[in-house]
This record gives structure tokens, C-alpha cells and sequence, in this order.
């Protein structure tokens, strides 16, 4: 009784944080009972994931443009246009993939400085600059993609980023190998972080959670990698795209909540006032989170193209709406200075999860797009209704 | 027997956990200009907002009797229906909107719900007449000076035939012309039977067209002089002005030894552009190593301004002259880089510019040095902890733990982080820019004890206040500004709540 009350408890204090969570569970199991099981199948997951993965990585960027207080709307066919470089670079000039990659980061860096420059020196709105950028980088993709339409990709190389598999090092009983290692990897390093994270905190006489709910915690959290992983396992296994999303997660994660660099960027956008009396130099932040939304869009292209093994005209197309919707879904505060890496993400794959679910049960694309904008405004209700009963 | 067009018996007013108006009686007789003075925090906006019904009936205890009547304003348009205007220090006008737009701002006149703008301007001519100002009444707001706008402010309540004219210090950002324009017009008005209240702390003012003056002071009505009685004089309105008690609040400070001059101001001026005029002009002072020195001044006199113009010169202003630190001459550029040379600024507005609000107390008083617990721009969690639980501790913020948000503290916690944050940074110039405004008596003696601890270990501060007393409990040597300028200088044993106050209201 008593650990329920705990439990009880612990869910009204951090139901902002699990809320998320909690709905992503929710929608999935309904999707599971409404497709007979369908959906929770190893291949639909793999494909799941995988089609969130281009969303995803602009989310993490947009998250933190929208954490200092700004927006930006050009991501969308910025990433177009440079997934479309890319496609150039590896077919009508040969240039070798380990050399593509690089430099269409370095472009999409260049470009997002681009924006920083206008937004932080110049003082351009962030939304108008970026409305530019917008129609800027819509007109490059279709001048780059003129003379030839689609630019069919054949590089199996760049391909695999976006269809691709790890490799499998040996079957287990039918299931992936190297997945489940890595898998297996995830959860013992979850569990010793978390681990050490609480011995701090008792060392410092700060609240923690009793032990047998921590075990709890710790179990649920284990059980879920340890399911995902097996249900990728006995598919494919762990594709690319999984691969660099959770590589993105992880350096995200950690600039953001371990480093200096992340302070000052919660900083600027909890106060930029303060940040500036402080010695933070507000313009060089905002230059940097725009440089690192441009890095994460050329990103965004190079997965979209690899996905698609083409080059498109119209890639790109609503991308930033779906990443800004995934970033406040991820539960970013449109006030500034509040908003999570893991958020931003768990935002990108429940929208996925939505259009992947709907899809199975051949919901048509009209009312898709209201249950999206639906859920979308109840995830915003609900985030402004629980930061009004804390405060 | 007097006619009176404005009794205030016994407002009282509380706020949670201050009176700030108990039992004020305020009687203003019909055609004459009465002044309002005292201190910051005498209580003379807040009394003015129970007359305009900012704050509702109900909301204090007392009468309002205008005209003969008692009055129940419920809100603001409920006092403008019976001709009363208030006309407040920050100007209410839409800078992108024409002068007649402004003045019949929610006053339009329409005929059937269209507006006749051609008519409007016909009135707005008559009106500007009134006051005297000569524009075209489709120029723009912002395309006239502070002056001028003023007077529209003024135009604006004459089109809804006022009687009871309240200006809230109206010549606080004029400059000397553009004020005796403004007084010229107060005595005109007054001919044509309209009755003023002015708040100021210009006692020249006063003294220049005052009919009566009332003086308030901690929330209480002092005394009302009458100018016909030869009663309105410096001498006299300083006197009742300062006549609190200074309770012996402040701790004692033993032989502090004072070093070399540290700071240095020669001919210092900052102009603000956005304003379109100085804010600090010709400012000589300087600070030595292990002094504390106060600046004293009424609000908007610069003091605030010229210690962010000193602090890296934060709010962009144009400088002239030279500031020496240590003996050097620098040009800060940033307010990075102030801090790198030594320097640190406690915001009077810790809610508005100092604090991050939403994140709590570790990383509130951490900020600002994280450079000192990191390596390769890692910051390790583990001296955070300890460096922000070292300073709750030594300041005394009391919180269950460094975990709590900054923004669910008390005021006086609140600035205690503020003065951790800053400490962990470690300056050698402290500014504190009222360091000890909305917070409760323990925790300004520990804030006060905190001072002189810092000034043992040889640190220097510039504490700028609106209160008397702490200026001259705590300090070693007093400046005193007024309108951007440095109006005098006296030291610890010279000074004087009187002295201060002449200096500080020329």
C-alpha cells in the first residue's frame, strides 16, 4: 500500500516528464489490439522507427532553436536541398561517399550560421529570417533538381544509412546477434548510470525514490529496451538510421544536460537578460544553436535521400512543421528554457507512431491529419495545464 | 469653510505582509496645485492608484469623497467618467500612432460605429491648442520629443473634459525647458479651473507653483503646507520628508582598512540612444579597495544606469571618458568582460534580470562561474554540488534543498542566491544595486553582515539604494545623483538624511 501511495505520488509530481512516456504506451497498445497484434511485429516496428528517423533528428535541433526563444521554418527544404547535393556529389561527380557526408554536414553547419548571423547581429526576427530561408532553399532544391527531375541514388554505401542493417555477426535461434549485444550493452549501462546517479544523490542527502520502486523503475525501463531490442532482433536488427538517432540522443543528451555549453543555452532561454548580465554572451549561443539546427538538418537530408535511394524535387516538404509539432509534443516550452533531447525524440516517434498506426487500419489521410492535430493540441493542453497546477 | 474637490479620509491600504497606506487623510481644494511629496515608497503612486481605481473599491478601507460624493471606483473608467486623468511616468501613448489617433484613443468620436477622423482631428487641433504644443496633429508619437509627448498625455485627458488633472512626476525625464513649459501650462490650467495633483522630487517645483503640498512618508500623511502661509520651503518639506527614525539595524564594522583607489570614473557620460539623452553625465567618482560606497538618489536619477554602463556597459550606451580599474584604463565591451577583469553587478530587479527562475538553486548560483567546476567544458556535477550547497549554507538561504526552483523562494532568499551566484565568481568591485529592496529585516541584517565580511577579505562594493538609512549605516563615503549627474560627495561621519535629500531633489 504504502509503495503505491509512493508510486501515486511520483507520478502526479513528474506526470510532465512521464506523461509523454506514458501516452506513447497508450498508443501503442491501442494500435496493437485495433490491428490484431500487427503492429507490435518486428518488421513494423523496425519500419516505424526508421520512418521517424529523419523527424526525429530535425525535432532534437528545432527543440533547442525553440528552448532560446526562436523558430525556424527553413529546416524542412534545407534539408531537401542538401540531400539533393548530396545525390549530385555521389552520381554526376563521383565523389566517394566518406567525403559526401562531411561536407554536406560543413553546408548544413554554413547554412545555419547563416540564419545565426541574421537572427543574433542583425537583429532579423527569427521567424521572417527563416521564412526567407524557406523560400530560399525551396527555389535551390528545384534549380538543383532542374535539368534532371528526380536523381536516382545507386550508391549502396550511402543507402544503407537509410535501408541499411548492422551486421549480424552470427544468428541467435532466428534473432540478430550484434543487436541483442547492443541491446544488452544499453541496458546494463542504463542501469549502472542509474546506479551511480542515485548513490549521488543519497550521498548529498537529496530526495530519491525508496528501493523497491527503484527496482521497479529499474526493471520497467530494462524490460522495455530489452523487449524493443528483441523485436528489432528478430527482424533485421538494428538498422543505420536507429544507429545515428541514437547517437544523436546520446551527444545531444549530453551537451545539454553535462556541459557548460548546455547551461548557457538553458540560460539564454529561461532569461536572456540575466544570461547577458551574467557574462553569457546571448548572440554567440544563439549562433551556435542555429550552426547545430543546420548540422542536424543536412543530417535529416542525408537519411531522407539514403531512405527514398533518390533525390526528390519537392523533399523536404512540411518537414519543420513535423519537427516543431514533434519538439511541443516532446513537451518544449514556447515561453523558452525548458525542453528535453529524449523529449524532442519520444515526440517525433509518437507522431510517427500515429501516421504508422493509422496506416495499418487504413484510416484515410483526411482524418489522419486531425487526430495528428489533435493530439498535438492535447499534448500542449496538457503541458500548460500541469506547469499551471506546479507553479 | 473650504470647497473642496477631493477628500481621502483614512485610506488604508495593505499588500500582502505591507501597509503601505494607513490612515491617510489628503484633501485637495477645488483650483489649486497640490504637490505630493516623499520618499521612494512613501506610498504617493499607490495613494494615487486608489484615487484612479486601479485598485477597486474594496480593495483598501476609507472614503473617496469627489464633488460632495462618496466614490466607489470599481476600475479605472469609473474615475475617468467623473473627470479625473492620471497621466503617469511611463507615457501611455502608441508610439506608431498619430497624435489626434492618440488622443481620442478610447475616447473616439463616431457616428454610428464609424469613426469621423476628420472630425477628430478638428478637436485634436483645439486641444493641442489648449496646451499650448504646435504640431500637425498627423505626426506620429515617436516622432516627437519626451516634451511634447507629455503635453499629449495631457491633451489626451483635457478631451474627456477632466477636472482633477494627476501627474506622477511628469517632469522626471524632461529636460529644464521642456519642464518649465510643463509647470507654465499647470499654473494655465489652473485659470481655467482645473484642479492638479503632481507627484515630485524636485523641490524647485515645489516651491515654484505650489499651492499646497502634502507629504507622505512609510505610508503615512506627515504634514500639508500651504504656500499662502509661507509654509512650502526646502528647509521645511526635507525636514518632514525624512524624519524616520533610523533604527540601528546595521551591524558594526571594525577597522576595515582602505587600500588604493580600485575604480575610477573621470568625465564619464553614457548617452542612451533609444532614449535620446544621457543617462549619466560627467560623473567624476571613484572607488578604493575594502570601501563601501554608497550612491544615493531617487529613482531614475541614473544611479542604475550608470553602474550597467560601468558593468561592461551592458545596455549598449555611448561612453565618453575614461574608466580606470587597478590603474589601468579599459574599454569593456562586453559585460563578460568586466566580469574577467573583476567586477560584478547585483541587478536591483533579481526577478526581471538577475535570476533564472525556473531552475533551482544549484544552477542559479552556479552559472556564472562554471568555468571553475569543469573540465574541457564538462561540468562536474559532483563540485556543483558542493560549491552551491558551500554558499546556501555560508548566506543562509533557507530551503530544504538546492534542488528547490529559484522561483518558489522568498524574496529575501531569492536575493541571497543572487549574492551567491556572484560571490562564487569571486569579484574584487561588488555592485549592488538595491540590494536589499522588498525583503524582510532578518534577512538585510544578514545581507548587511554579509557586506562586511566581504569588505574584511578586501573586497570592494558600490551599493546603490533608494533607503537612507542603509546608505548611511553602511557606508564609508555617499554620492549622491540626481538627473544622470553626480551632485555632491561626503563621507560617513558629514552625511545626513537632510543633506542626502537636498542634494538628491535639486
Amino acid at each position: 500500500m504504502k509503495y503505491i501511495r509512493e508510486l501515486l505520488g511520483l507520478l502526479k509530481v513528474n506526470i510532465r516528464d512521464y506523461g509523454m512516456y506514458i501516452a506513447l504506451i497508450v498508443i501503442m497498445i491501442t494500435f496493437s489490439i485495433l490491428t490484431d497484434g500487427l503492429f507490435m511485429s518486428s518488421r513494423n516496428i523496425s519500419n516505424l522507427l526508421d520512418s521517424a528517423g529523419y523527424i526525429a533528428v530535425l525535432a532534437v535541433g528545432v527543440m533547442l532553436v525553440i528552448v532560446i526563444r526562436h523558430i525556424d521554418l527553413s529546416i524542412g527544404f534545407l534539408a531537401g536541398f542538401l540531400g539533393a547535393i548530396a545525390a549530385i556529389l555521389l552520381m554526376n561527380h563521383g565523389v566517394p561517399v566518406y567525403i559526401v557526408i562531411p561536407i554536406i554536414l560543413i553546408l548544413g553547419i554554413c547554412a545555419g550560421s547563416i540564419t545565426g548571423f541574421l537572427v543574433a547581429k542583425v537583429g532579423i526576427p527569427a521567424f521572417v529570417a527563416t521564412l526567407a530561408g524557406w523560400l530560399i532553399y525551396r527555389g535551390a532544391i528545384l534549380m538543383a533538381t532542374e535539368k534532371t527531375g528526380t536523381i536516382i541514388v545507386d550508391n549502396d554505401a550511402f543507402n544503407a544509412i537509410g535501408n541499411g542493417y548492422i551486421p549480424s555477426i552470427a544468428e541467435v535461434g532466428g534473432l540478430h546477434l550484434l543487436s541483442l549485444l547492443v541491446g544488452l550493452v544499453g541496458i546494463l549501462f542504463y542501469i549502472y548510470s542509474a546506479i551511480s546517479n542515485r548513490r549521488n544523490k543519497i550521498k548529498y542527502d537529496f530526495d530519491v525514490v525508496s528501493r523497491p520502486i527503484f527496482v521497479l523503475q529499474l526493471l520497467f525501463v530494462s524490460t522495455i529496451i530489452g523487449y524493443i531490442t528483441w523485436l528489432l532482433a528478430g527482424y533485421n536488427g538494428l538498422s543505420w538510421t536507429v544507429v545515428i538517432i541514437l547517437l544523436v540522443v546520446f551527444v545531444y543528451h549530453f551537451i545539454t544536460t553535462k556541459t557548460v555549453l548546455g547551461r548557457h543555452i538553458y540560460a539564454v532561454g529561461s532569461n536572456p537578460e540575466a544570461a547577458h548580465l551574467t557574462g553569457i554572451s546571448v548572440s554567440k549561443i544563439t549562433f551556435i544553436v542555429f550552426g547545430s539546427m543546420g548540422m542536424l538538418a543536412a543530417l535529416s537530408g542525408i537519411l531522407f535521400t539514403a531512405r527514398l535511394q533518390s533525390a526528390t524535387t519537392t523533399a523536404g516538404t512540411l518537414f519543420e512543421l513535423d519537427a516543431i509539432a514533434a519538439a511541443f509534443v516532446g513537451g518544449v516550452s514556447a515561453a523558452g528554457g525548458v525542453g528535453k533531447v529524449t523529449g524532442a525524440v519520444i515526440g517525433a516517434i509518437v507522431m510517427a507512431t500515429l501516421t504508422n498506426g493509422m496506416n495499418l487500419m487504413g484510416v484515410g489521410i483526411a482524418p489522419q491529419y486531425m487526430i495528428r492535430g489533435g493530439i498535438l493540441a492535447l499534448a500542449v493542453i496538457f503541458d500548460v495545464m500541469t506547469r499551471r497546477q506546479r507553479a | 469653510m473650504s470647497d473642496y474637490i477631493l477628500e481621502m479620509n483614512q485610506i488604508t491600504k495593505e499588500f500582502p505582509g505591507v501597509k503601505a497606506l494607513s490612515n491617510v487623510n489628503f484633501k485637495v481644494e477645488r483650483g489649486e496645485i497640490h504637490f505630493l511629496v516623499g520618499e521612494n515608497g512613501a506610498g504617493k503612486s499607490t495613494l494615487m492608484k486608489v484615487l484612479s481605481g486601479v485598485y477597486p473599491y474594496g480593495s483598501y478601507e476609507g472614503d473617496i469623497i469627489y464633488n460632495g460624493n462618496v466614490q466607489q471606483f470599481n476600475k479605472i473608467s469609473d474615475s475617468v467618467d467623473v473627470g479625473i486623468a492620471i497621466i503617469y511616468q511611463e507615457l501611455a501613448l502608441f508610439p506608431d500612432l498619430s497624435v489626434y489617433e492618440n488622443i481620442f484613443v478610447g475616447n473616439e468620436i463616431q457616428n454610428g460605429g464609424v469613426l469621423d477622423w476628420n472630425k477628430a482631428i478638428v478637436e485634436s487641433k483645439k486641444m493641442l491648442e489648449k496646451v499650448g504644443l504646435k504640431v500637425n496633429p498627423e505626426t506620429l508619437i515617436k516622432d516627437l520629443g519626451v516634451g511634447k509627448q507629455q503635453l499629449i498625455e495631457i491633451a489626451k485627458a483635457l478631451s474627456k473634459d477632466v477636472k482633477l488633472l494627476i501627474l506622477d512626476e511628469p517632469t522626471a525625464a524632461l529636460n529644464e525647458d521642456d519642464s518649465e513649459n510643463l509647470l507654465n501650462l499647470l499654473k494655465e490650467l489652473k485659470k481655467q479651473g482645473i484642479t492638479s495633483i503632481m507627484i515630485s522630487h524636485k523641490l524647485k517645483e515645489v516651491i515654484a507653483i505650489a499651492d499646497k503640498a502634502t507629504v507622505l512618508r512609510d505610508g503615512e500623511t506627515i504634514c500639508t503646507l500651504d504656500a499662502s502661509k509661507g509654509e512650502i520651503n526646502e528647509p521645511t518639506i526635507i525636514k518632514n520628508m525624512v524624519g524616520r527614525e533610523i533604527t540601528d539595524i546595521y551591524p558594526k564594522r571594525v577597522g576595515n582598512k582602505i587600500g588604493d583607489k580600485i575604480l575610477e570614473l573621470s568625465n564619464w557620460s553614457a548617452y542612451d540612444a533609444q532614449l535620446g539623452r544621457h543617462v549619466a553625465k560627467n560623473v567624476d567618482i571613484h572607488v578604493k579597495q575594502g570601501e563601501i560606497v554608497g550612491i544615493a538618489g531617487l529613482m531614475g536619477s541614473g544611479r542604475t544606469e550608470l553602474a550597467l554602463s560601468i558593468f561592461g556597459n551592458a545596455m549598449n550606451y555611448k561612453i565618453q571618458g575614461d574608466l580606470f580599474f587597478e590603474g589601468l584604463a579599459i574599454k569593456f565591451k562586453h559585460t563578460s568582460d568586466a566580469i574577467k577583469a573583476g567586477i560584478a553587478y547585483v541587478t536591483e530587479d533579481r526577478k526581471g534580470d538577475g535570476l533564472f527562475l525556473l531552475q533551482d538553486i544549484k544552477n542559479n548560483i552556479s552559472i556564472g562561474n562554471l568555468k571553475e567546476i569543469s573540465s574541457n567544458g564538462v561540468v562536474n556535477d559532483n563540485e556543483e554540488i558542493r560549491i552551491a550547497d558551500e554558499y546556501r549554507e555560508s548566506l543562509g538561504v533557507k530551503t530544504p534543498s538546492i534542488q528547490q526552483l529559484v522561483g518558489n523562494l522568498s524574496g529575501g532568499n531569492q536575493q541571497k542566491v543572487s549574492l551567491g551566484k556572484w560571490l562564487f565568481v569571486g569579484p574584487k568591485l561588488l555592485i549592488l544595486d538595491e540590494p536589499t529592496r522588498g525583503i524582510d529585516v532578518g534577512a538585510k541584517f544578514e545581507i548587511y553582515t554579509v557586506m562586511n565580511e566581504l569588505i574584511d577579505k578586501g573586497m570592494s562594493i558600490i551599493m546603490i539604494s533608494s533607503e537612507l538609512g542603509e546608505i548611511l549605516g553602511m557606508s564609508d563615503r555617499v554620492y549622491v545623483m540626481a538627473e544622470g549627474k553626480i551632485k555632491g560627495e561626503m563621507s560617513a561621519e558629514d552625511a545626513n538624511q537632510e543633506k542626502i535629500m537636498e542634494l538628491a531633489t535639486q
